[in-house]
């Protein structure tokens, strides 16, 4: 299986090269220099532009320079507030929920998983975890579509579990688990809390699990950001408009702003709020992103 | 004869520790890519004059959903669609990737860490959001490209015409994936022991020689497996030009293999052509995922 190979291409967290450039400040090359700001003012320049567009009426949206703000950031959002009775704040709480309930019970089965696969011998390990990865290949479209004929026929479309369950089942959380258990928690200490007559459930939850940490915050911040995005899921599962997260309610709020571009000033101003929190979860836990995300994930 | 572990390890906690994400991933996956299957060698059979509760009734239909799939024109020309977009998206992004994680990783170079943060931050940023941001942006009414090409007495080219619509889309997907694939790749350099590049210093060679001959070919197995992560997510190519839809006409309900399920599943109300082409995707990814890591262990992870 050559998926089983690659975990031999999987990079740890590489130990810190020593940096000399840190101790002998020189003379910055130009060309290069020029070369990472341009990247850079690529990347920022939609976040630039929603920023300075949110702050626009609607004809000012569509009538002045994009780059020059204006001052009625405080009326748009009071606009998207009073918008379908509130709904879009409905649609931040669900995003909440989808994104922090699902990533929290994908972290907890992904750790209990993971845990067990590295540190018991059972029938049927090898198995499992074969199958675990192969469900990385599945595409979400060969799941969505039958997930959703599946729960419709136990009536559990367009609610919440419709989303959250599929939420919490991560194959690439698991695979992750399983490489910081076997990287954090030491055979000897699990040995010793036995011989002290430690039941397994405890031994996971008061030992192993604090030595995971680092690794699970990565998970659900993986997970988090993957909820976050997911939007053919919430967009099959769910009708009623109280149940969208962000993604799917800023969506069918484009949608009609085709036909009334009025809404249009609305929408800029709902992406503006729907990524500022991303961003400052970002930013906030930058350290976790950088450790060991070279361990293979992609966005999808 | 037995491992003295035996006697301490309990035979029933790793089981209990497991069966949550076995009834889940049961649940979830394994019985929903079964019954996908099932669906996809099933069709609706109207009998007398299809009136009343009982004239419809589920069939079985053999390969029919899969040949009457594949010579549907909309789907063939779907897929011609996505493997251009993804001969264009894959290599600029990873190349962009590359240049930068080189930039991040190499001396004398300023701005590291601000250009490390600015590059990485759209991944932040949902795919569906990203499409809107970028759909106004390519809106020639609102578009500041519009104000800045007028500067030069030049006229905003047409973003969402025929022959520029999938470069547009592709654009985005650049924007969102190039700062994930630079970290990935930024990683695997700080990882490459620093003696290597000392001792091709010593011996005259310029940053730019050390990039090419030690700093690319050391991170090679990273470069494989961004390439093969990129293009299974760029054939599933969905959010992007199902939010641009509605701000334009080029881009049909059919546009990509994988909004194709969807019109079938959703607007056509046909799941079982929709589960024999999403079967038809899933394989197809597969089979050029598998054989492309095949491919590239045989070169590279054999190859040292």
């Amino acid at each position: 299986m050559a998926l089983v190979r690659l975990e031999g291409a999987v990079t740890q967290a590489p130990p810190a090269r020593k940096d000399l450039k840190q101790q002998r400040p020189g003379r910055k090359a130009a060309f290069p220099t020029a070369i990472l700001l341009l990247g850079a003012v690529y990347c920022l320049l939609p976040v630039v532009w929603v920023l300075v567009a949110a702050t626009k009426n609607n004809s000012q949206l569509f009538n002045t320079f994009t780059f020059a703000p204006s001052g009625s950031l405080w009326s748009n959002i009071g606009a998207l507030t009073s918008y379908g009775g509130g709904v879009f704040w409905d649609w931040m709480l669900n995003t909440a929920i989808y994104a922090g309930g699902g990533a929290l019970l994908s972290v907890a089965v992904s750790g209990l998983t993971g845990y067990a696969l590295a540190k018991y011998r059972f029938r049927g390990r090898s198995t499992l975890f074969n199958l675990l990865l192969a469900g990385v290949l599945v595409p979400p479209v060969v799941l969505a579509l039958p997930q959703y004929l599946l729960l419709a026929k136990v009536g559990l479309t367009n609610t919440y579990w419709s989303v959250l369950l599929p939420s919490v089942i991560s194959p690439y959380g698991i695979y992750l688990a399983r490489i910081y258990a076997m990287a954090s928690v030491p055979d000897e200490v699990i040995e010793s809390a036995r011989v002290d007559g430690c039941p397994e459930g405890r031994l996971f939850a008061r030992i192993a699990v604090p030595m995971m940490v680092p690794g699970l915050v990565t998970i659900f911040l993986f997970q988090f950001v993957a909820v976050w995005n997911n939007f053919l899921l919430p967009f099959i599962m769910l009708s009623d408009e109280n149940k969208f997260p962000l993604i799917v309610g800023l969506y069918t709020l484009l949608n009609r702003g085709s036909s009334a571009p009025s809404l249009y000033s609305l929408v800029v101003t709902g992406s503006l709020l729907s990524i500022i929190p991303l961003i400052i979860l970002f930013l906030s836990l930058q350290r976790y992103w950088r450790t060991d995300i070279a361990s293979g994930a992609v966005k999808q | 004869m037995k491992d003295p572990r035996d006697r301490t390890a309990p035979r029933a906690a790793p089981y209990a520790f497991v069966a949550p994400a076995v009834i889940l991933f049961t649940l979830l996956v394994l019985v929903p890519v079964g019954y996908t299957l099932y669906l996809s060698f099933q069709k609706s059979q109207v009998s007398g004059l299809g009136l009343g509760a009982g004239a419809r009734r589920q069939v079985f239909a053999g390969w029919s959903n899969y040949t009457s799939a594949l010579a549907d024109p909309a789907f063939d020309a779907s897929l011609l669609r996505v493997l251009l977009y993804s001969v264009v998206l894959v290599p600029v992004m990873l190349g962009l990737a590359l240049l930068f994680a080189l930039l991040l990783d190499a001396r004398r170079v300023g701005l590291q860490r601000f250009a490390r943060i600015s590059i990485f931050l759209p991944y932040s940023v949902p795919i569906v959001v990203a499409s809107l941001l970028w759909g106004f942006l390519y809106l020639p009414t609102v578009s500041p490209f519009t104000t800045i090409l007028g500067w030069f007495g030049l006229s905003m080219p047409d973003l969402f015409a025929t022959h520029t619509v999938l470069f547009s889309v592709a654009n985005i997907g650049v924007w969102g994936g190039t700062g994930f694939n630079m970290i990935v790749m930024y990683t695997a350099l700080r990882a490459v022991p620093s003696e290597l590049y000392e001792a091709a210093r010593i011996d005259g060679a310029s940053q730019l020689q050390v990039a090419l001959r030690v700093k690319i070919p050391m991170i090679a197995p990273a470069l494989v497996l961004t390439g093969v992560f990129s293009i299974i997510a760029t054939l599933q190519v969905f959010n992007e030009p199902i939010t641009l839809s509605p701000l334009t006409n080029t881009i049909s309900p059919v546009w990509m293999p994988l909004m194709k399920v969807y019109d079938e599943a959703f607007t056509n109300n046909n799941i079982y052509a929709a589960a024999a082409t999403s079967i038809a995707i899933a394989a197809g990814i597969f089979v050029l995922s598998y054989s492309l890591l095949r491919l590239s262990n045989r070169h590279i992870f054999e190859g040292r």
